[in-house]
């Protein structure tokens, strides 16, 4: 049987019917249509569907939709609510070449905001530590790591 | 990789919990972070028709510290916080590096000690530390309130000591002994999110050079966190030196029971046992004498 939940995605007021089996992630891409969220491995081990639930990151995969009644949730789509501006984090993904594919990215700078949210100037071995729970089969890691590192310049300047 | 169907309930206390396990028997799962449980569905290992969850249940993720009686772990407390908590860090850090090395950012952020308990595998991150610092299952079930040991808890893969209708509800760590110190090394293949591939978690209890009590748990290398208590007793009421060290570590080594699989071979296990053995004392021994 449906339950319906209300949530506040990327500052949006929701309410939705889920299945109890339905994931964060399911609910997220196909009725919200936030498709910056993808699924990847779907076992928690890829990062590719991180969101942040009331200022954490998880694993949208391994989420259950109905638990997210009254919770407030940040996809990367939420990091430039205006479409125009991007957030420091995206900018220094850009500017780093830290993009190939793009699959890991949103997850990426979810992990990254997780990281800078908490420690603003982190040494290259943070960063490293707080993104190994998010696989990118094209970089090589090393210009992600070095956007995470510049994004957190970008926001100590900005305080954002 | 979808979820099978499930109804989903979310009690409000724990005797409720209690009665719908009761009431749903052993079509009915326990849920608190969900990071093993909801694997074991999308892999079709089980397929429950209800899925409990404990988060509704008010306090269940407190962490307290008292100077008396030790550190509470709450059920639903997660690892995160067990990794970041200041008195955790303060008087129990190795309790802290355990939770901190469980799986990933996003995994630690859903999970919970107790449920890397639950889920009794013999590759347990958060078993060996607590086993080692002898701590105590709170558990709540049909008949009332039981306290058990951890160290009486696994009886094999993913089986526990727990009844029928039972809850682990917390876990507490008594205050350590004095001159006590602790240490625990895991390895696995990428160091960083794969699971541990074997592990050593100790506590020893010094007076000056001499080590007066030691409990060594050894990880990954039995069907559960093995108590190496042979090795122990080598080390036991005698001064730490390295051959004494070395006897140890080579009989820890014998008392496992590694088997080969794709995280590591029962050789490379066996070898590690004996070196990760010689350094948890040294390092535990070395935090004892300050």
């Amino acid at each position: 049987m449906k339950q319906v939940i209300k949530l506040s995605v990327n500052g949006d007021p929701y309410t939705v019917a889920v299945d109890p089996c339905q994931t964060l992630n399911e609910v997220l891409r196909e009725e919200l249509n936030l498709t910056g969220v993808k699924l990847g491995c779907g076992s928690g081990d890829c990062g590719a569907c991180t969101v942040h639930v009331d200022g954490r990151a998880v694993s949208s995969c391994l989420t259950l939709a109905v638990e997210m009644d009254g919770k407030e949730i940040l996809t990367a789509e939420g990091l430039a609510p205006s479409g125009e501006t991007l957030h420091p984090i995206q900018e220094a993904f850009i500017d780093k070449g830290a993009i190939q594919c793009g699959f890991c990215t949103c997850g990426m700078e979810m992990s990254a905001l997780n990281l800078l949210q908490k420690n603003p100037s982190p040494t290259e071995t943070e960063i490293r530590e707080a993104i190994s729970g998010n696989l990118c089969r094209c970089t090589g890691y090393t210009k992600i790591v070095e956007a995470i590192s510049a994004a957190g310049e970008k926001m100590r300047e900005g305080d954002r | 990789m979808r979820l099978s169907h499930f109804d989903f309930l979310a009690p409000a206390t724990i005797e409720e919990a209690v009665g719908l396990l009761q009431s749903k028997g052993a079509d009915a799962r326990l849920m608190a972070g969900g990071t093993d449980l909801l694997m074991k569905i999308k892999l079709g290992a089980i397929k429950p028709g209800f899925i409990i969850s404990l988060k509704k249940i008010g306090g269940l993720d407190q962490i307290s510290f008292d100077p008396t009686t030790g550190l509470t772990i709450g059920a639903t407390a997660l690892l995160a916080d067990v990794a970041d908590h200041p008195d955790i860090l303060k008087h129990y850090p190795t309790v802290a590096q355990a939770a901190r090395g469980t799986a990933n950012v996003q995994v630690r952020n859903m999970g919970t000690v107790i449920g890397n308990l639950c889920n009794a595998s013999p590759a347990s991150d958060n078993a060996p530390t607590l086993l080692a610092m002898e701590a105590v299952l709170h558990i709540a079930g049909p008949e009332g309130k039981r306290k058990l040991p951890l160290d009486q808890f696994f009886k094999g893969p993913g089986m526990t000591a727990l009844k029928p209708s039972e809850i682990v509800t917390a876990v507490g760590v008594p205050v350590l002994p004095p001159n006590a110190g602790t240490a625990y090394i895991s390895l696995s293949a990428r160091g960083k999110l794969d699971c541990t591939a074997v592990g050593a978690a100790v506590m020893v209890t010094m007076s000056g050079d001499v080590c007066k009590d030691i409990r060594l748990f050894v990880a990954s290398c039995g069907p559960t966190p093995l108590r190496a208590v042979k090795a122990e007793e080598i080390i036991r009421g005698k001064q730490i030196s390295d051959d004494l060290l070395a006897q140890a570590g080579s009989q820890a080594s014998q008392e496992s029971r590694p088997i080969t699989d794709l995280r590591a071979s029962g050789e490379y296990r066996t070898k590690m046992i004996s070196v990760l053995t010689e350094r948890v004392i040294t390092e535990a021994s070395k935090k004892a004498r300050g």
